[in-house]
């Protein structure tokens, strides 16, 4: 009984997690010297440090993926907050249930969108130059801010749901009695909300940064030629190059970025991993 | 900051206005995909042109191809829907014998398993593709150096883009249907047993009935999650293109309105399958 319960697992964890990564790590460890011969070597991982252009891409996908995460939570929390705390009864389930339709709907759809609202023939610019603001249209792809403006869209759901999550549960009492005791908006933010919302906001921080770091259409549809982005360095090096053994550098690079970015996030908020991935 | 607090008259009108606005943000690129479908233009761009059917039911006689008359477009949401039900399939029967696993066994390591679980789910969708494409590839070779055999479907294509999406699609389903699971009162079933019924019955009439609305909920999400899947596939694809790549291609090159009418079908479509989970009472799970 055990057994046939525990077969599908791990077929599926051995098979399609495990060996493959393992492989990943070999692939990214050994260099061609010929045809068909390899020799085990750092050189994939030197070239990554000694080419500037791949670290300094990596470092501003890290950054800008920073960024990104920094705004979602910016945005999002007022949302999660009016439909935790303001919103009553039918009004914050419409609420909550209106903020997540846009996501159930394709990124690549929601990227359409943009691209049509943004791009120099588009709505944006058009109606930009109607208002008398710009005189001939602006390009309004193909800039860092648009890539920011369209990771920052794709990843509202994922801070939303958990923050009204953890805003739900923390007890109205416990804010009229902050007050009472003295506490302005920014204390009581500060001492009572966060600490209480601090599982939510990590989970949801934790979500968006890996997605953002791994995201590829956004950056790439939004920002063009100028998007620099590293998942594109490991396509190109994959798909295009075919040179596997740098494409799973790069590939465990991003692996190793993104794994410690959620360890230092569940480190900082002394968190557990398995709690936090079933709260989001 | 909360109802029972006084909250003075701007700050009310802020937060509607900041509620305003974000939903007009959440909606204006849906809004804009939709209007522009019907647009009597070769752009999907303003100025208006009055409105049209034609990338919908445009053919080639009219100089303009749309959805309807676009094989290659078509054949593109055919395959993206076969490979969504394998991935359902696959997904959701493979979450509910995890969800046993978790919930039930007791053998060592459980623990460090029920984590290993998760970790597709931060591990970022292109890394997952690449790792699967060389893995696979590495076995293929093996197989034709070895044995000279030609394992095809090791090679990129359907097969492989279904094990890539399923790999992270059931951790999520796992997540679901075990929450649901682990709220199971058992005596309900040790009821069951003491009035004779069988292990298979119990299962059959008691436990599943139990769990259904967590069955449903993650197919339909493992479906939806499939059908939008974009960083794996596109590691993983062969020669025919689901439909959130082959739309990838055409938006790179500038395509015309018909990319928002397939747009506004799928709209549509995910509409309607939201409607029919919510008419359900839906576990809450399923918006994650």
């Amino acid at each position: 009984m055990l057994g046939l319960l525990l077969a599908p697992a791990l077929l599926w964890l051995l098979a399609l997690i495990i060996l493959p990564h393992v492989d990943l790590a070999l692939l990214s460890f050994r260099e061609r010297i010929a045809p068909r011969e390899f020799q085990t070597s750092f050189a994939q991982y030197r070239t990554f440090f000694s080419e500037s252009i791949y670290w300094q891409i990596f470092v501003r996908t890290a950054v800008m993926s920073a960024i990104a995460t920094l705004l979602t939570l910016l945005l999002a929390f007022p949302v999660a907050w009016t439909i935790a705390k303001l919103a009553r009864g039918r009004a914050s389930s419409l609420l909550f249930v209106v903020c997540l339709i846009p996501f159930w709907v394709s990124e690549t759809v929601r990227t359409l969108g943009w691209m049509i609202l943004l791009r120099e023939s588009g709505v944006l610019p058009g109606l930009l130059v109607k208002l008398g603001i710009t005189a001939v249209p602006v390009e309004m792809l193909y800039h860092d801010a648009t890539i920011l403006v369209g990771l920052v869209y794709t990843s509202l759901l994922f801070m939303v749901v958990p923050l009204v999550g953890s805003l739900e549960s923390l007890d109205n009492a416990l804010i009229e009695a902050a007050y009472n005791l003295g506490g302005n908006g920014w204390s009581v933010l500060r001492k009572i909300v966060i600490p209480h919302a601090a599982p939510g906001i990590t989970a949801g921080c934790i979500v968006v940064f890996m997605l953002t770091l791994g995201n590829y259409l956004t950056p790439n549809l939004l920002g063009g030629k100028s998007s620099q982005w590293f998942t594109e360095q490991i396509y190109n090096q994959f798909i295009v190059r075919f040179n596997w053994e740098q494409g799973a550098a790069f590939g465990f690079l991003l692996l190793v970025l993104s794994t410690s970015m959620v360890w230092v996030g569940l480190r900082l908020s002394g968190q557990r991993f398995g709690e936090v991935m079933r709260r989001s | 900051m909360i109802p029972s607090l006084p909250r003075p008259l701007w700050l009310r009108t802020a937060t509607g206005a900041y509620i305003g606005a974000f939903l007009v943000f959440l909606f204006l690129p849906l809004a804009v995909v939709a209007v522009f479908a019907f647009n009597d233009a070769p752009y999907p761009a303003p100025p208006w042109h009055g409105f049209t059917l034609d990338w919908f039911l445009g053919n080639e006689g009219k100089g303009r191809t749309g959805l309807f008359g676009d094989d290659e477009l078509l054949g593109s949401i055919w395959t993206s829907f076969v490979v969504a039900c394998w991935v359902t399939v696959l997904s959701v029967s493979v979450a509910t014998t995890n969800a046993f696993l978790i919930e039930r066994a007791r053998f060592p390591g459980k623990a460090a398993l029920s984590l290993l679980m998760l970790a597709p789910l931060v591990i970022p969708g292109v890394i997952l593709g690449i790792s699967i494409l060389a893995f696979a590839s590495r076995i293929a070779q093996f197989a034709d150096d070895t044995f000279g055999l030609e394992l095809d479907f090791l090679r990129p294509g359907l097969p492989l883009v279904v094990a890539g999406q399923f790999s992270y699609i059931v951790a999520i389903a796992t997540l679901t249907i075990s929450a649901r699971l682990k709220r199971f009162d058992r005596t309900l079933e040790e009821a069951a047993f003491n009035l004779g019924a069988s292990r298979p019955a119990v299962l059959w009439t008691i436990t599943l009935p139990y769990l259904r609305p967590a069955l449903i909920g993650s197919a339909a999400m493992s479906f939806l999650m499939s059908f939008e899947n974009f960083n794996t596939t596109l590691m993983l694809v062969g020669a025919d293109s689901p439909l959130t790549i082959m739309m990838y291609g055409r938006m790179r090159e500038g395509a015309t309105p018909v990319l928002n009418a397939v747009s506004l079908f799928l709209m549509v479509a995910s509409a309607l399958l939201a409607l029919t989970l919510m008419r359900r009472p839906a576990p809450k799970a399923a918006a994650a």
